[in-house]
């Protein structure tokens, strides 16, 4: 039976054919089953194609089989005797970048297409960069459609070389290319005998074998979800802290920090409905239980001990993807989501917007939809933080509409002060 | 401290295969709208979907009862096995049962049968009806995203308008494990833990836990007819017409909803274990199998949730 999930992000520019590749993943991983297949058929009869769209499997939406594009997040399960896979194929046109941001935001692989005819875009660049900046652990880069270059390795080199600059100018560790035909399936699930000059693994190979998301190394984080106080007759005096592990591990016994009110105390036990355990790692949902009567509610977090510690913060410096069509603009003001917290927050200025093409920040006061920049932040209450990278799940933040509740920004912790 | 459910021990805790990190999901999200929403409620049916809702829903609250209520909106042609299923399984959880009636809609005339066509599209007044009463502010749904096109491009907090309605063009980017549940009066939040689930996770994952399931699930006689490529019981709901040929067969229901227009699947698959290889090397998608109601047209379902459909 597979192992853990491995969560893929797709991106790729208009008609790179990257809803062709997640159709062809799909299908040549037996993932599509023969009523769904059937009826990608008739409706590619219907738009007068010669063969069977595999983009019409994941185009779900009216509009989208309307205009042949993709505009949302779709989110694809298959699984291989090897591992399961959570996919989500994102939109390629510039307007749908905060697709990208979402889907790479739990990605643990993000694969970047590029059209083998005409390399590295400007799109190729900004899906990089958000790769980049969301700390998605693994890149691929899928040089799609070597078919129509026939198959010609100096085409692939000089992409690679391309992408090469691209990714040490947005400080990318590495990177791993491989040259595909969706299409045709060269180099999908099965290696291609076409292009006998690659000699690495097929996209899906790649994807079985690469390692999970190594588990951030700081001590364990644990923002407290909901109290468990059941006041039964079987557990009258219980109180546990139920919530998720988000960083390092929890074991019985340890010595924890409770912050924000900096009591110390130890880890009395650790619960789950299906018993104790005597250690729980990072994104297990447990119940822990604490040696000294103190008092938590939602939003308080429970600390391993020693270093890094999180910052007690009520100043912000953050990197944003503004979201929303309404522009930011400095003294504006938001609710801020942090792992179990909301708070009120003040942009007290914006510090630069990141221009993509060149990876330079130029001096701004107004942040638009699909704008990376950096702001600092003022917040009423604290908030527990880690710089993004640190740990993903307590660097991370949305800005939300008080009035309407819209998401308007995600953001990631770059210096977090009291 | 003891188990607190019916199933056999897990054995190794920390074994952690995808099963375990689709379970720790869904219980983070399961907590999430405790902490986050006044008046959750959770949709449950007595199909399979639901019943492991409420199972992660006990496994998340543990040593707690589950701090909301559960609500059926009920089409009136039921499977009577199920309906004596969920009454039974919500007394064991512990839990309120609310029923939306479609039934009491037509009769007070809120929504219009059109005679011989099925029930389900009705299912959203009733539905949004009992929301409203309710006062729920989430409203918890079994939806999967590999069940249908539309339904892959679900958020797992969904925001509906003060009519119900889905925007697909419109949907809250949703971020990490940053769930943004704020609304507006009026609107609420429909929430999907199941997202990121496959039907043969739920297979996999209910015979890890020994869930019980209504009996229809498992390879049983019935007798049976043909009807628009479908296979049908013969019920109170769906008489045979006169040159129907009516016959017994050994069958099973992927999906349980309303007799109309759920399709039995010829099997031998007796138990949870023969039911988890049948579907692992099933070739045709549960809701093809199985539901008239998606093939209406390409974008079926899409229409139906913008009209405030689960």
């Amino acid at each position: 039976m597979p192992g853990e999930l491995l969560r893929v992000v797709t991106a790729g520019s208009v008609d790179d054919g990257k809803s062709t590749l997640v159709g062809r993943l799909l299908h040549d991983a037996k993932a599509v089953l023969a009523d769904q297949m059937t009826a990608v058929e008739v409706a590619s009869d219907r738009r007068g194609y010669d063969v069977a769209d595999l983009a019409l499997l994941v185009d779900g939406l009216r509009a989208e089989r309307e205009q042949g594009i993709t505009i949302d997040v779709a989110y694809r399960y298959f699984a291989t005797p090897r591992r399961t896979f959570v996919l989500a194929d994102t939109p390629g046109h510039v307007q749908y970048t905060r697709n990208t941001v979402t889907g790479a935001s739990t990605a643990d692989v993000a694969v970047i297409l590029v059209d083998a005819r005409t390399g590295v875009v400007d799109q190729t660049r900004r899906h990089a960069a958000v790769a980049a900046l969301l700390r998605v652990a693994h890149i691929v880069l899928a040089v799609n459609k070597m078919d129509l270059v026939d198959f010609d390795e100096p085409v692939f080199d000089r992409i690679v070389t391309d992408f090469t600059s691209v990714a040490s100018s947005l400080g990318l560790p590495g990177f791993t290319p491989i040259p595909l035909a969706a299409l045709t399936g060269d180099n999908v699930v099965e290696r291609s005998i076409r292009m006998p000059w690659y000699s690495g693994p097929p996209l899906l190979r790649f994807l079985e074998d690469v390692e999970a998301r190594e588990g951030s190394d700081i001590p364990a984080r644990f923002p407290v979800q909901v109290v468990m106080r059941p006041r039964s007759a079987e557990y009258p005096d219980y109180r546990g802290y139920g919530g998720k592990v988000e960083a390092g591990t929890l074991r019985v016994g340890d010595a924890v920090t409770v912050l924000p009110s900096g009591r110390t105390t130890s880890i009395e036990g650790i619960d789950t409905a299906d018993g104790a355990l005597d250690w729980a790692g990072a994104g297990r949902s447990v119940v822990v239980r604490l040696a000294d009567n103190i008092d938590l509610s939602r939003g308080d977090v429970i600390v391993g001990a020693g270093d890094p510690r999180p910052v007690v913060a009520r100043q912000i410096t953050a990197t944003l993807c503004w979201l929303s069509d309404r522009p930011l603009r400095p003294n504006d003001r938001f609710l801020l989501r942090h792992t179990t917290r909301s708070v009120r927050a003040v942009v007290d200025d914006i510090v630069g917007r990141l221009d993509i093409t060149t990876v330079t920040s130029a001096v701004t006061d107004v942040l638009e939809l699909n704008d990376i920049g950096t702001v600092r932040l003022r917040i009423a209450e604290p908030i527990i933080a880690d710089p993004y990278a640190l740990n993903r799940s307590t660097g991370a933040l949305l800005l939300v509409d008080e009035a309407s509740g819209a998401t308007m920004a995600a953001g990631m912790v770059v210096e977090a002060s009291a | 401290m003891t188990s607190l459910l019916n199933g056999p021990p897990r054995g190794d805790l920390t074994d952690r295969t995808w099963l375990s990190d689709l379970e720790d999901e869904s219980i983070h999200i399961l907590r999430e709208v405790v902490g986050q929403f006044e008046r959750p409620v959770l949709l449950f049916s007595g199909g399979k979907d639901s019943i492991v809702m409420l199972h992660l829903a006990a496994k998340a609250f543990w040593p707690g009862k589950v701090p909301f209520p559960v609500m059926h909106v009920d089409t009136g042609h039921n499977f009577t096995e199920v309906i004596a299923f969920r009454d039974e399984h919500v007394e064991r959880m512990g839990v309120k049962l609310v029923i939306a009636s479609v039934q009491d809609a037509i009769d007070s005339g809120r929504v219009v049968e059109i005679p011989g066509q099925i029930r389900n599209p009705l299912q959203t007044i009733p539905l949004l009806d009992g929301i409203a009463a309710g006062r729920y502010d989430a409203v918890l749904g079994g939806a999967r995203r590999d069940e249908e096109k539309a339904r892959a491009k679900e958020r797992i907090f969904s925001v509906r308008d003060d009519f119900g309605q889905w925007d697909p063009r419109n949907q809250r980017p949703e971020l990490w494990d940053l769930y943004n549940g704020k609304h507006r009066p009026g609107e609420h939040v429909r929430v999907f833990p199941l997202s990121n689930w496959t039907e043969l996770d739920v297979w996999a994952y209910i015979q890890r836990e020994g869930i019980a399931l209504p009996g229809i699930y498992y390879a049983h006689p019935r007798e049976v007819f043909d009807r628009d490529g479908m296979l049908l019981a013969v019920t109170e709901f769906t008489p045979p017409g006169a040159d129907d040929v009516v016959r017994t067969e050994i069958v099973r229901y992927r999906t349980v909803g309303d007799a109309t227009c759920t399709g039995a699947v010829l099997s031998d698959a007796a138990d949870v274990a023969a039911v988890v290889a049948e579907v692992a090397a099933a070739t045709i998608s549960e809701r093809g199998a199985t539901r008239a109601d998606d093939r209406a047209s390409e974008a079926a379902m899409e229409d139906r949730k913008r009209q405030g459909y689960f």
